[in-house]
């Protein structure tokens, strides 16, 4: 009889080629933390995250801004004592929620992601000021106006294009692109 | 003359330009070509991998076959462009059924990627293939009287390759000594900026560039060099927003080591894009002219 994998199993699963210890290997000893440079804005600090997926807490895991406020700086998992690859089981974490859409409503991070890829899908190069609005309406207004301010100074001196960049073999890449995952009509 | 295949990245066609053409600049003096890779697409910075690992590293292989093609080893100037193409490589590399997968796909696009090169980050080419040696006899205006805080960042030491140093390297420093300029004390270097937060946690982001501006300032450095786009825009366009939101007066430039190496190399400062700053480079300047011009 097939068991459901636990939420531990799963994440561990998604660690695409990781290098580095798996999970529970954990010794619980604060370093990912004490080295975290965004720890003090995250509802759970890193080391309480790893033992509360290993604890199998997935819905706590998944309710927390954690995973989406981790900058991928990759400092915890070069200081981890048990080799733990500590920024790529945020990388899962943040891929475990968006494919089951269990993020919290008010993070900007997963709507920024999922523009972001649109945009290369559609174009094969990124681009900032279709990317803008997806983010910027999720902002206060205080914000929207500084991040606005910002956007027009480097506009003025000519740091940001006009039009949006394409790449010229188009057709071949997002050919390339539905081998891999489907392509919705809008893409 | 030695030749890269060289892949700018999105943010170098407008937002960083000026790294684009310091970088041309100052390999040419060494003898170096970086011959842009025709077509290449957006390798996804960080944001990819948000999504799907193996669509992440099939667009970064793309590219890298592209170089494969040419026959030349992959060069990148922004630190998150280059830490995707070193890893998709490395896993590629070590990972049959994720090789077979990939090339699957590259078919659609007549490539086909074997993993036979190599992946360098712009400043590994100056670190390594020139070296501060060379660097000093080219050396023709040493930036003699400025301390410049050399800002690593996260991804060009991190995560490891191949057992390299991640704590304490010393090659940027060994750059910036070789321009004539003095290495500032930096005990933030391998801090990171929060380049990939600003959009998602303004107040974190902003508040981890002010922790670095503040250590740089503390130290006594005039200039912030960086070899990382996002880490460029990161520290000098939100700097003001970090003064407002902090009550603090940072006016410190930011530029590229690219730009740096290139003034000390005699390369005049338009040919590196110097004046396009929202922070003003001008005290950069003002420091380096002769004393009693002052
Ligand atoms: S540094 Fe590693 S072992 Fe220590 S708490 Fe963090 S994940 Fe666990
Ligand atoms: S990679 Fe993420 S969790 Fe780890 S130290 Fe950096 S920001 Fe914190």
């Amino acid at each position: 009889m097939a068991l459901k994998p636990s939420f531990s199993d799963e994440i561990s699963n998604l660690l695409y080629a990781a290098h580095g210890n798996p999970i529970n290997a954990c010794i619980q000893c604060g370093t990912c933390s004490g080295t975290c440079p965004v720890a003090n804005y995250m509802d759970q600090t890193p080391r309480r995250l790893i033992g509360m997926i290993n604890a199998d807490l997935k819905e706590d895991v998944l309710d927390c801004n954690t995973y989406w406020f981790c900058a991928s700086c990759y400092h915890c998992t070069v200081r981890c004592p048990a080799d733990i690859d500590i920024a790529g089981v945020m990388y899962a974490v943040k891929r475990y929620s968006i494919w089951n859409k269990t993020y919290s409503e008010d993070l900007v991070g997963p709507k920024f992601s999922e523009a972001f890829v649109k945009t290369i899908v559609r174009t094969g190069r990124s681009y900032e000021p279709i990317l803008a609005p997806t983010y910027m309406f999720h902002f206060g207004p205080k914000d929207f106006f500084h991040e606005a301010v910002t956007a027009s100074k480097m506009m003025l001196k000519g740091r940001i294009p006009v039009l949006p960049p394409r790449i010229k073999r188009l057709e071949n890449f997002k050919n390339m692109i539905r081998k891999i995952i489907p392509l919705g009509e809008s893409s | 003359m030695k030749k890269y295949a060289y892949f700018p990245g999105c943010s170098l066609e407008k937002m960083a330009s000026s790294y684009h053409k310091s970088a041309l600049e100052t390999t040419e003096v060494f003898d170096i070509e970086l011959q842009e890779l025709d077509d290449w697409n957006c390798c996804g910075a960080t944001t990819y991998f948000h999504v799907d690992a193996i669509l992440a590293h099939t667009l970064v292989a793309r590219n890298l076959a592209m170089a494969e093609k040419e026959g030349l080893d992959l060069v990148a100037p922004c630190s998150a462009c280059y830490k995707n193409a070193y890893f998709t490589n490395d896993y590629i590399k070590n990972d049959p059924d994720l090789k077979e997968h990939i090339n699957f796909a590259l078919e659609e696009d007549d490539l086909q990627f074997n993993a036979e090169i190599e992946v360098f980050h712009l400043i590994d080419i100056f670190a390594n293939d020139v070296g501060p040696d060379l660097i000093k006899e080219k050396v023709n205006n040493p930036l003699k009287g400025l301390i410049i805080a050399p800002y690593y960042g996260c991804q060009i030491v991190r995560p490891r390759k191949n057992g390299e140093e991640v704590e304490n390297p010393q090659f940027f420093e060994d750059i910036i000594s070789a321009m004539g300029a003095e290495p500032a004390y930096f005990p933030e270097r391998l801090r990171c900026c929060g380049g990939s937060l600003i959009m998602t946690n303004r107040v974190a982001a902003l508040n981890m560039v002010r922790i670095l501006l503040q250590s740089a300032e503390k130290n006594g450095a005039h200039v912030i060099a960086t070899a990382c786009p996002l880490c460029q825009v990161n520290l000098e366009c939100y700097q003001e927003q970090v003064n407002e939101e902090f009550g603090t007066d940072f006016k410190l430039p930011i530029l590229y080591f690219t730009q740096l190496l290139g003034l000390a190399l005699g390369i005049s400062p338009k040919k590196l894009g110097i004046g396009i700053e929202l922070v003003s480079a001008t005290p950069v300047f003002s420091k380096l002219l002769p004393k009693e011009a002052n």
